[in-house]
C-alpha cells in the first residue's frame, strides 16, 4: 500500500530514538552508528522490531549520517543496503499485523551551506541524490529527510529526493526553543517552501520535548494542508548518578502526543531518548482515536530562510530599484560587477519598509543567468526579505529559483502560451508565487474585460499543470496614462473584476503609470491608493518615494490594518525626524570634517552642494585628499584607531560616490590595478574589506576577488589585468599555506607582481618566509606600500608597463 | 559517557572588552555611538549554547586521550599536568552576528568590525559563564579547574577540531558545524578543554595558558 493512501485514513506511527539504545548496547561516542548496520546487524534489527512491535507502522533505516562526506562510495552502498534489509527483516519478523513500511532516513550533512559555511548547494544535493538513489534501489517505501536545522539544506534534500526517485517524500524539521530553526526559518517559512516544492508530509523532530514543541506544532497546523509530523525528543537529558535520564517519562510523553495529535498532527513518534516504550505508550493512548482532517489553508505567501510575507490581508510592498531600467549607475554597476552596489540598493529598501526585492539584472553585455544566480545569493546574504526573481530569460528564472532559499516570487508569466509552458512547470518544480501579465500572443486588450478574460486563461492552464490559483497574483497591467488617458480607468477596472470575480490577488508596476509626466511621484501615489481602493493586493513600486510610503501608510490606517495606528504615527515620525547625522554643527560642517568625523550622509550632501560650484577634481584634491591624510596620519600616530579611520574612510567613500555619479565614465586619473583576495579555505573577510576600502579612497582600481579564493582565480585574474600588485589576507593558520601557493603560482606566470600580505595570524618574518613582497601590519601601511609601487609605476610610464 | 546540552541566557556586555577587540583603546564620539548602535541592531541575534562531556584522562607517555580525542600537544600536556579527567565542549553564540558581519562587510566595514569585536566579546563571555560554572560544580567536591585550552593554541593542532565534532555531535546538539579548512560555522564559536586537577591552579584565563607569540588580543594584566 502507499503509505499516502493509509494516511488518508489512518495516523501514521514512527519509530523511536535510536542513538540512545546504540549507546546503551555498547556504541561509543565518536563511533559511528552507521557502521554497526554491518557489524551489529542482530542489535540493528532487533530495535526495528521492538519499534514494529510497540506499533510503529514506519521504522527509519539507521542511516542518519550515512553521508559521501563521510563514507566512500562502496561503503555508503554497503550501509544503506545493509540497513534497508535490518529493517525490511524486522518488519517480517514482527508480531505487528498492521501496515508497516520501511523509511530512507535521511539526517543532515554536518556541513553549513554557502555562503556560511563551505558547502556548495550543488554538491549538497548530489550528495543526498546519491543516498537516495541507493535507497530507493535497496527497496524502501519512503524517504524520510529529518532533524535538518537549515532551511536551505533542507531544499537541497528534498530537491534531490524528488529529482532521483519516485518515492513519497517527508521532510522534518529540528526546531529551537525559539521556534526557529537554527539558521532562523520560522514553522511558516518551512511550511511555504516545503508545500511549494512537494514535500508528502512536514513536520518537526528532535530538540525538544513534546510540551516546548507543542506552539510550533500548533503555528505549522495553521498553515500546512499536507500531514504534520511530530517527532519530539523525551524532554532534555540529565545526568543523575552518573546515567543520562531523559526528563519526560513515556506515560507523560504520549499525553502530551496525545493533545497534539488531536489538534491535527497525522504523523507521531519519537526521537532522542525515546524507546519502544513510548512508542507502546503513544499507541495505547491513542487506541480508537479518529484522525483530524486536514483542511485546505489556501494561502497566498512567498517566504525567505526566515519568515513569510502572505498576500490578501494588508498590502505589499515590492521595492523596484534592483533593476537596471533606466538607471545609468546601475548599468555601469552591474556592468564592473560592483555586487555591493546592488546589496546596498537591497539594505537600503529594506531599511524602507519594503516586504519583498524585486530582483533584475537583465542588460545585453552580461550573462544573466550568473549574475542572477549571483545577486540572488549574495542578497540572501545580506538580507532576510523574500525575493522576486524578476527575468524573461528562463534559463536565469530557473537557475535562480534552485538556488534560492525560500519559496520565490517569480516575475513572471503571460497568456501566451509559449510562456506558460515554459514557466509553469519551473513554478510546479521548484515552488514560487508567479506574477501573470494579462496580455497574449494579441497583446494586452484595451478593455478590462479583455485582461479578465487572459486571467481565466491563465488560471485554468495553471490548474491543468498542477498549480494551485492561490500561488499566481495577477497583474493586469498599469500603463502610461500620458500615451492613452484612459489606461488608468481600464487597469483600475481590471484589478476590481479579477479581485471580485476570480478572487485572486493582483499586482501593479505602480510607478509605469506617470511615464512621461512631470513630478512622477505625485501621480504615482494617487493611482496607487486608487488601486488598492479597487482591491489591488501588491505593489511594485520605489520605497525611496516619501509619497508612495505616505499612501500605504495611510491606506492601511484608514482600512483598520494599522492596530492604534502605530506604523503610521512611527512613520511619519521617521520622516519629520530625518536630520543628518552631524547636524548640530551642521552649519559650519565642511567637506573635510565632516570625513574627518566619519558623517557618511553629510559628506554625501555637502559634495552634492560642493559640486555647484566647484570642479570634481578639485573637489577630491582640495578637500576629500586632505581629510584622508589628516585620519590617516593620525591611525599611524595612533592617534585614532581602527573604527574611526573606517567611519571616515565611508565617508570619503560616499562623497566619492557622488562625484562618481556626476563624473563621466572615464572618470579621472586612477592609481594601478590592485588585485585583492582572502586565499583559498578562508572565509574571513573583513581585514580584506578594510584593506579594498581604503585602497579605493586613495584612488586605486581594486579588483576584490572575494573569499575563498583558489589560486589559479587570482592568478588568472593578475594575468588578465597585468596588475602590478596583488593583495592576500589569511586569518587562520590552516590557510597560510594557500597564500603561500598563490604566492608561488604568481611568481612563476606572473613575475611582474608583487604580492602584498596580511592577516591575525602573520608576522613580518612569517610572510617573508612564504615569499611574500610585503608584509602589512595594517590596512594604512598597505596603502603606503601600494602608493610607493604606484610611483615607481608611473616614473616608468605605466602605460608601458603594463600593456 | 554523554554528551549534554545548556542554553544560557545572555551574558552582561562588556563594552571595554568590545573596544579592544575593535582595535580602540580610547573611543572617540562616534566610536561609542558605533558601539551603542550596533549593540541595539544586535539585541536578540544571540543564542547561548554550550554542548559538553566529561571524559577520563588517559596519557600514555606524549599522548593524551580523552575519549574519541587524542593528541601528543605538550602545551595541552603541561596544561592538563596532574588532571584525571577533563570536561570537554563546543560553544557558540549562533549564526545571527554571522549574519551582521555578512551584511555590513559588504557596505560598511566599519559596522562589520565593531560586529566582529561584539561577537568576540560574546563567545569569550559565554566561554566565561560556562568555565565558572563547572569550576563551582567541581569545587563542590573540593576540586579545581584549569584554565580552557582551545586546539590552535600553542602546539595543540586545530586537527583536533574533527574529534571534538565526532565526540560531541555538535551538529544536532548546538547548530555548529565545521568545514573543509577546520573553521567553525557559525564563526564565533570556541571548543575547548577544561582539565580537572585536585591541586589549586596557578593560571586563571586561558590568556596565560596560550603559548602563541604575538598575538593582538592577549589580554593584558
Amino acid at each position: 500500500m502507499d503509505i499516502r493512501d493509509y494516511l488518508k485514513e489512518n495516523i501514521l506511527f514512527l519509530d523511536g530514538g535510536m542513538g540512545t539504545l546504540l549507546q546503551e548496547k555498547g556504541l561509543k561516542p565518536g563511533e559511528l552508528p552507521e557502521m554497526w548496520n554491518m557489524s551489529h546487524s542482530d542489535i540493528i534489527r532487533d530495535i526495528h522490531k521492538a519499534y514494529f512491535d510497540a506499533g510503529a507502522n514506519v521504522v527509519n533505516t539507521n542511516t542518519f549520517g550515512a553521508n559521501p562526506f563521510k563514507f566512500d562510495d562502496a561503503l555508503l552502498k554497503e550501509i544503506i543496503r545493509n540497513a534497508v534489509k535490518n529493517a525490511r527483516a524486522a518488519a517480517d519478523m514482527s508480531e505487528n499485523t498492521g501496515e508497516k513500511f520501511v523509511a530512507l532516513d535521511i539526517g543532515p550533512t554536518g556541513k553549513m551551506l554557502k555562503p556560511y559555511g563551505d558547502l556548495d548547494f550543488e554538491d549538497a544535493v548530489r550528495a543526498f541524490a546519491k543516498v537516495v538513489r541507493i535507497g530507493e534501489k535497496s527497496g524502501v517505501d519512503l524517504i524520510f529527510i529529518e532533524t535538518m536545522n537549515d532551511c536551505l539544506e533542507t531544499k537541497a534534500a528534498l530537491l534531490a529526493a524528488k529529482e532521483n526517485c519516485g518515492l513519497p517524500v517527508f521532510v522534518s524539521n529540528a526546531y529551537g526553543e525559539d521556534g526557529k530553526l537554527m539558521t532562523g526559518a520560522s514553522p511558516e517559512a518551512m511550511t511555504a517552501m516545503l508545500e511549494g516544492m512537494g514535500a508528502d508530509a512536514i513536520g518537526m523532530n528532535c530538540s525538544l520535548g513534546p510540551d516546548s514543541l507543542a506552539p510550533v506544532v500548533e503555528r505549522m497546523l495553521a498553515v500546512s494542508s499536507v500531514p504534520v509530523i511530530l517527532k519530539p525528543n523525551a524532554g532534555l537529558p540529565k545526568s543523575v548518578n552518573g546515567k543520562t535520564v531523559y526528563d519526560v517519562l513515556p506515560v507523560d510523553f504520549a499525553e502530551s502526543v496525545l493533545k497534539l495529535i488531536k489538534s491535527g498532527v497525522r504523523i507521531a513518534g519519537g526521537c532522542c531518548g525515546t524507546t519502544p516504550e513510548y512508542i507502546k505508550a503513544l499507541k495505547n493512548i491513542t487506541a480508537g482515536l479518529k484522525p483530524k482532517e486536514i483542511s485546505y489553508k489556501n494561502l497566498s505567501c512567498v517566504s525567505s530562510y526566515t519568515h513569510t510575507v502572505y498576500f490578501g490581508k494588508s498590502p505589499v510592498l515590492i521595492g523596484e530599484r534592483i533593476n537596471p531600467t533606466g538607471k545609468k549607475r546601475f548599468k555601469e554597476a552591474l556592468k564592473n560587477n560592483e555586487i555591493n552596489y546592488i546589496l546596498g540598493e537591497g539594505i537600503n529598501q529594506q531599511e524602507k519598509g519594503v516586504h519583498i526585492l524585486d530582483v533584475n539584472v537583465g542588460l545585453p553585455e552580461i550573462d544573466e543567468a550568473e549574475t542572477l544566480v549571483k545577486t540572488v545569493t549574495e542578497l540572501q546574504a545580506v538580507t532576510n526579505l523574500p525575493l522576486q526573481i524578476d527575468t524573461s530569460d528562463t534559463l536565469a528564472m530557473e537557475k535562480a529559483l534552485r538556488r534560492y532559499n525560500g519559496k520565490a516570487m517569480v516575475n513572471s508569466v503571460n497568456g501566451k502560451k509559449e510562456s506558460m509552458e515554459k514557466i509553469f512547470p519551473l513554478i510546479k518544480k521548484y515552488g514560487g508565487f508567479v506574477v501573470a501579465l494579462t496580455l497574449d500572443e494579441n497583446g494586452i486588450p484595451q478593455s478590462a474585460e479583455g485582461r479578465l478574460a487572459i486571467a481565466e486563461k491563465i488560471l485554468k492552464t495553471a490548474e491543468s499543470c498542477g498549480i494551485a490559483k492561490k500561488d499566481i497574483i495577477f497583474d493586469p497591467l498599469a500603463m502610461a496614462v500620458s500615451a492613452d488617458k484612459n489606461a488608468a480607468a481600464a487597469t483600475l477596472e481590471a484589478v476590481r473584476l479579477i479581485t471580485e470575480r476570480l478572487g485572486a490577488n493582483t499586482v501593479l508596476g505602480v510607478s509605469n503609470i506617470s511615464f512621461g509626466l512631470p513630478e512622477r511621484d505625485a501621480i504615482n501615489s494617487c493611482f496607487f491608493t486608487a488601486a488598492l481602493e479597487n482591491g489591488l493586493s501588491a505593489a511594485i513600486m520605489n520605497p525611496y518615494s516619501e509619497r508612495m510610503l505616505a499612501s500605504y501608510y495611510s491606506f492601511r490606517a484608514l482600512h483598520g490594518l494599522d492596530e492604534n495606528f502605530t506604523d503610521y504615527i512611527n512613520f511619519m515620525q521617521s520622516t519629520a525626524e530625518k536630520k543628518p547625522d552631524g547636524s548640530a554643527e551642521k552649519t559650519e560642517l565642511t567637506l573635510c570634517r565632516a570625513i574627518e568625523k566619519g558623517f557618511k550622509e553629510d559628506a554625501g550632501s555637502i559634495t552634492k552642494e560642493l559640486l555647484k560650484s566647484e570642479e570634481p577634481l578639485d573637489i577630491v584634491n582640495t578637500h576629500i585628499i586632505p581629510a584622508l591624510d589628516t585620519v590617516g596620519k593620525g591611525f599611524e600616530e595612533k592617534r585614532i584607531y581602527l573604527p574611526q579611520l573606517l567611519m571616515s574612510a565611508e565617508a570619503a567613500q560616499s562623497a566619492f560616490g557622488v562625484i562618481k555619479e556626476k563624473m563621466s565614465s572615464d572618470g579621472g586619473k586612477v592609481k594601478c590595478d590592485f588585485v585583492i583576495a582572502t586565499v583559498h579555505g578562508d572565509i574571513h573577510d573583513i581585514g580584506k574589506n578594510i584593506v579594498k576600502l581604503l585602497l579605493e579612497n586613495y584612488g586605486f582600481n581594486v579588483t576584490d576577488l572575494g573569499k575563498d579564493v583558489p589560486p589559479e582565480v587570482i592568478e588568472k585574474k593578475v594575468i588578465e589585468l597585468h596588475a602590478p600588485l596583488v593583495g592576500l589576507s589569511a586569518l587562520m593558520t590552516t590557510t597560510v599555506p594557500a597564500m603561500e601557493k598563490t604566492i608561488k603560482l604568481l611568481k612563476k606566470s606572473a613575475p611582474w607582481c608583487k604580492t602584498a600580505v596580511g592577516g591575525a595570524v602573520l608576522t613580518k618574518e612569517y610572510a617573508s618566509s612564504i615569499g611574500a613582497d610585503f608584509y602589512g601590519r595594517d590596512a594604512m601601511e598597505t596603502v603606503r606600500y601600494a602608493e610607493k609601487i604606484n610611483a615607481c609605476l608611473e616614473e616608468r610610464n605605466y602605460d608601458k608597463f603594463t600593456r | 559517557m554523554s554528551v549534554f546540552t545548556k542554553i544560557y541566557s545572555a551574558p552582561e556586555f562588556n563594552k571595554s572588552e568590545i573596544l579592544r577587540y575593535a582595535g580602540t583603546k580610547e573611543a572617540s564620539e562616534q566610536t561609542s555611538e558605533l558601539l551603542e548602535s550596533c549593540l541595539n541592531e544586535c539585541s536578540g541575534v544571540f543564542s547561548y549554547k554550550v554542548c559538553f562531556a566529561e571524559e577520563k584522562l588517559i596519557i600514555n607517555g606524549g599522548t593524551i586521550s580523552m575519549g574519541s580525542i587524542k593528541t601528543d600537544s605538550k602545551a595541552l600536556l603541561k596544561n592538563l599536568d596532574g588532571c584525571e579527567r577533563a570536561v570537554i565542549f563546543a560553544s557558540t553564540v549562533g549564526l545571527g552576528i554571522d549574519r551582521l558581519i555578512f551584511k555590513y562587510s559588504s557596505v560598511s566595514p566599519s559596522r562589520a568590525l565593531m560586529f566582529q569585536a561584539i561577537g568576540a566579546e560574546r563567545i569569550e563571555a559565554l566561554c566565561d559563564m560556562f568555565s565558572a560554572e563547572i569550576c563551582e560544580k567541581y569545587a563542590a567536591e573540593g576540586l579545581y579547574i584549569t584554565p580552557r585550552f582551545s586546539p590552535g593554541y600553542g602546539d595543540f593542532s586545530v586537527d583536533a577540531q574533527k574529534d571534538f565534532f565526532g565526540l560531541l555531535d555538535c551538529p544536532r546538539k548546538i547548530g555548529l558545524s565545521l568545514n573543509e579548512s577546520l573553521i567553525m560555522t557559525p564563526t564565533k564559536s570556541v571548543t575547548a578543554v577544561i582539565g580537572i586537577s585536585e591541586k589549586a591552579q596557578k593560571k586563571s584565563n586561558s590568556c596565560e595558558a596560550c603559548t602563541l607569540d604575538g598575538c593582538a588580543y592577549k589580554k593584558r594584566k
